[in-house]
């Protein structure tokens, strides 16, 4: 099939690459710009493991195809902290143990910041609606969601302050 | 401060060892988005694989037409049984004594059966080759239902071996039957029950579910042609046994094969088997000298890899008025598929079924499992549990329950007396285990106390009168569960696969200046190796963990092991470590006795030292004598300081523990609403608290799954119903509840720490407390027993049976 040239901004970054009409945003994300963050789990939009923020809003990059997301905002989860500043997000899943395979933990993390950025000041409960498009077979949820709760709690401190 | 002012227990605290909240290594990287997970793999000119799949659960294949496919461009090879049959790879020997079609050989025996492997230059040009390739089937009847295989009507599934009387496991007597499988004393059993005054019976089936990690099985093999050499990257939780594996199919010796498991996204047991698929890969490779890339999609996962469980326990329970347990029965149908590739060490077709005696003081019992073959995938691996624990604890969780119910006493009471006593201690079991160390009525005690269990049945009286009364449509269970797990696996003498002694390993090397490397036959999947095992380390060597880096999963640089799964690693890796950390410190007591110039018997071990009896101000850390063994000429002693330890186990280790789940039902919608939920969990010493409770909340959600709505359904035609996420139930945050975790502590007296294993306990606790809370909450409305899974539609239903909605 004929592939035609696509720009993706992603993370901050201009991309210039080739993809056919039908290619997901997913896997050009992964296998041409080599941003393997985001996962695959499940291709039908139940396991949020390939979870990006485009333009605001958190979506599910295994059934949105790359031409649609040409001109927008992408980030992944390399996007929001790496080894010289961590996102609060980051620290906070290190500290209350919120991942353990870690497969889940990008598309987590990602959902998690657009949550926290869409409701700065949460109740439990709404952490929990909040994530419920993302799948974690290991860890039960309840240190995730502790981790997103002293995340809140540390951003709002730090607005105060 | 310099180091040597510090008091014992800050230096003690430094290494941060066994029973410390150390938090986990790995994160950094998984946080980061830097995981290297096995499709994160791309190599020059790397080619993907996919599968042609069988849409027919039981059928001949007349032919297969793979031109269209290999006109379309980009498209390398199409392989078939034809091609792998002169490499004798178009079957390949399962973990059970069986063997398996790698490609249809002439016909199929389930809906997703791998029928050819598309070569191609992407993922979407192979796909696109897949629909073009045309197979021929001439549909067969299929088997679905497992109870009809030896009817006289009962297709023949597998025509290769219709005639073999004997299998791995003994006589078969039909062509569909797999295995007879008897442990203990049939007539004695079948004496107690014929005589004893009580005598409880159910028929108790733990359904087909399936582990579904959230990565899903994949591999990329590259065959190197210039050097000969075969690397092969895979989601392997046994590495070293596919490494043999592979070498032993393909011919190709095994040092020069090297097979790598990178991050692996979740196990639960799906990833013990070797499948067709890394067969396929690695072919493919061998055939086209290019990296070849295989990673199945979910659909496929759900469909052709392991499965667990499925077995149906026909139980009878014998005992005194008084509630004393007299003997225990127990036949199992083991739905197998179409090919026996349960991942049970070798002598064990069902693996450990025969711990379902629990936690209880059975003196007489019996147990036999038929496995059969039905058209369904096959699989049969421990999801997260030891092999065929969860069934033997569900199985045994139930019957107390049925049987309490048929005295017409509390379950929690029925429970305390029958349990193993702390004194009986090592305990032989009828089934022949020796249960290594517990204390369960201190465990039960504290549980009850913790849950206010008396106050909590008065609420639940209250709340019957209540429905009664027509002022409530919710009903209240109350599920018990004290399970005993059999862990670790094993001793050599009695466990293997493949032929392979289930023992581990562990090498570890000090650096001159007192940092070390330790390197294991075993493998993380998330359960936080790299953190853990350099806690064990670090309390029997003296470095702090921070110092110490721990490698898993390349086999050309770990020692051989059995990899991780069955709660293995800390019972078995990390006895090895602890023994290899041993053998390291008798080496520098040496060198510190020489260094400080006193005999060896004259220093002893504090911490992270040798101190000179009597003259605590003479001391040599073992920074130092790491230093010192790297630069100094010590009579007698070789330079460095490195130790392995193959370590075999000389019995499995058995955690036990308490849960109890409340819960609040909805007759009207059978919606279930979990109010609170206790876990105590005994695991031996405790390594990580903190990895210990997430390792709890993980599996007590995949419990919570599996007892309430995780299934592998097949239509009775033998179509998968539950084929993908849409159909198949994994838990969100938003109905998993919060658990509360507790814990005792009753060491293992043969692990050299202590240490038992804790990763599956809540699995193998958790489906009997949910599952006992549901059938708990119906008991005052004539309910004994009604099977899992316990969705919502099933709950409606049970209440619907029992005229509740009149």
């Amino acid at each position: 099939m004929t592939k035609t040239s696509i720009t993706l901004n992603v993370n901050g970054q201009t991309h210039e690459t080739k993809a056919e009409p039908r290619e997901l945003l997913i896997h050009v994300l992964r296998e041409q710009l080599e941003i393997t963050g985001p996962h695959i789990g499940c291709e039908t939009s139940h396991c949020g493991a390939c979870t990006v923020d485009i333009d605001g809003r958190s979506v599910k990059s295994c059934t949105l195809f790359a031409i649609q997301a040409q001109g927008s905002e992408i980030t992944t989860i390399e996007g929001l902290g790496g080894p010289d500043k961590l996102h609060v997000l980051q620290e906070k899943f290190k500290e209350h143990h919120g991942l353990q395979c870690g497969f889940c933990t990008p598309g987590m993390i990602t959902r998690a910041h657009r949550l926290l950025e869409e409701n700065p000041d949460p109740t439990e409960q709404e952490v929990r609606f909040g994530l419920s498009g993302n799948l974690c077979r290991c860890t039960g949820y309840q240190n995730i969601v502790k981790a997103v709760m002293a995340a809140a709690s540390e951003l709002n401190q730090t607005e105060v302050a | 401060m310099n180091a040597e002012a510090k008091t014992i227990e800050e230096r003690q605290a430094a290494l941060k060892g066994l029973g410390t909240s150390r938090k986990r290594v790995e994160d950094a990287r998984f946080t980061q988005g830097k995981g290297n997970y096995v499709d994160d793999i791309k190599m020059p000119d790397m080619l993907f694989g996919d599968f042609v799949r069988s849409q027919h659960p039981h059928a001949y294949v007349k032919s297969i037409d793979t031109s269209a496919a290999l006109e379309v461009p980009g498209v390398i090879a199409v392989l078939t049984a034809k091609d792998l049959e002169p490499l004798g790879l178009h079957w390949m020997p399962t973990l059970a004594g069986d063997k398996q079609m790698v490609l249809a050989d002439g016909k199929v025996l389930f809906q997703g059966q791998e029928v050819a492997f598309v070569i191609a230059e992407d993922r979407y040009i192979a796909a696109d080759a897949v629909d073009l390739v045309k197979v021929e089937y001439e549909p067969l009847q299929p088997l679905v239902d497992p109870f009809k295989a030896e009817l006289p009507d009962a297709p023949i599934l597998r025509e290769d071996i219709a005639d073999a009387k004997e299998g791995a496991h003994g006589a078969r007597r039909h062509p569909n039957h797999i295995f007879t499988w008897e442990q203990g004393d049939k007539d004695a059993t079948e004496s107690i029950l014929s005589s004893a005054p009580v005598v409880a019976e159910e028929m108790v089936y733990y359904h087909r579910t399936h582990p579904c990690p959230l990565e899903t099985c994949g591999a990329v093999a590259s065959m190197d042609k210039v050097n000969g050499k075969l690397t092969l990257w895979g989601t392997f939780q046994a590495p070293h046994v596919v490494r043999t594996v592979a070498s032993l199919l393909s011919g190709i010796a095994e040092h020069n094969i090297r097979v790598v498991s990178p991050d692996i996204g979740g196990g639960f047991g799906n990833k013990v088997g070797v499948y067709p698929g890394y067969v396929c890969a690695i072919v493919a490779s061998i055939v086209t000298g290019k990296p070849v890339k295989w990673v199945e999609d979910r659909m496929e996962n759900l469909s052709s890899t392991a499965f667990a469980r499925d077995y149906w326990m026909q139980g009878k329970i014998a005992a005194t008025p008084e509630g004393k347990i007299l003997g225990l029965w127990c036949h199992t149908t083991a739905d197998h598929g179409a090919f026996d590739a349960c991942a049970d060490p070798t002598k064990y077709p069902a693996g450990f079924m025969n711990i379902c005696t629990g936690s209880y003081d059975i003196p007489t019992a019996y147990l036999a499992v038929d496995g059969i073959y039905t058209n369904k995938a096959p699989g049969g691996v421990a999801y997260r549990c030891s092999f065929r624990v969860t069934e033997a604890a569900y199985f045994i969780e139930r019957m107390v329950e049925v049987l309490a119910i048929k005295l017409n006493m509390d379950a929690a009471e029925l429970r305390r007396i029958n349990f193993i006593k702390k004194e009986q201690f090592p305990y032989q079991s009828a089934l022949g285990w020796e249960y290594d160390s517990g204390d369960y009525h201190t465990a039960w005690d504290k549980a009850l106390a913790a849950v206010n269990y008396k106050g909590l049945r008065e609420e639940q009286a209250k709340q019957v009168q209540a429905f009664k009364a027509g002022e409530t449509r919710t009903l209240m269970g109350i599920g018990l569960c004290h399970f005993t797990e059999i862990v670790g696996a094993g001793p050599v003498k009695n466990c293997d696969l493949l032929g392979m002694g289930m023992f581990d390993s562990c090498e570890i090397r000090i650096h001159p200046t007192g940092s070390a490397i330790a390197r294991l036959g075993t493998i993380s999947q998330g359960q936080g190796h790299a953190t853990t095992f350099a806690q064990i380390l670090a309390s029997e060597i003296g470095i702090s963990a921070d110092d110490i880096t721990i490698e898993e999963g390349d086999t050309d640089t770990a020692p051989y092991g059995l990899g991780t799964y069955g709660s293995r690693s800390t019972p078995v890796a990390g006895a090895a470590t602890a023994m290899a950390g041993r053998k390291i410190r008798a080496k520098a007591q040496m060198i510190a006795a020489y260094l400080l110039e006193v005999h060896d018997n004259d220093v002893e071990w504090e911490v992270d030292r040798f101190v000179v009896k009597g003259a605590p101000e003479r001391f040599k850390t073992m920074k130092e004598v790491a230093f010192a063994s790297y630069t100094q000429a010590i009579p007698g002693v070789e330079p460095g300081l490195e130790a392995v330890s193959y370590y075999d186990p000389p019995n499995m280790t058995y955690p036990f523990g308490a849960y109890i789940c409340v819960m609040d039902i909805n007759v009207d919608t059978g919606e279930t609403d979990i109010r609170q939920f206790y876990a105590l969990d005994d695991c031996g010493t405790r390594i990580n608290p903190m990895i210990i409770e997430g390792q709890v909340h993980g599996g007590l959600t995949e419990a919570l799954a599996i007892a309430l709505g995780q299934e592998i359904a097949y239509d009775e035609l033998g179509n998968i119903k539950t084929g993908s996420l849409m159909d198949f139930f994994i838990p969100t945050s938003w109905e998993t509840p919060d658990y509360v975790t507790d814990f005792t502590e009753t060491p293992s007296p043969h692990h050299p720490i202590g240490a038992k294993g804790v990763g599956e306990s809540p699995n193998v606790g958790g489906v009997p407390a949910f599952s006992n809370a549901i059938n708990d909450a119906f008991k005052a409305f004539g309910l004994t027993h009604t099977h899992m899974p316990h969705d919502h539609w099933r709950v409606w239903k049970t209440a619907n049976d029992l005229g509740m909605h009149a």
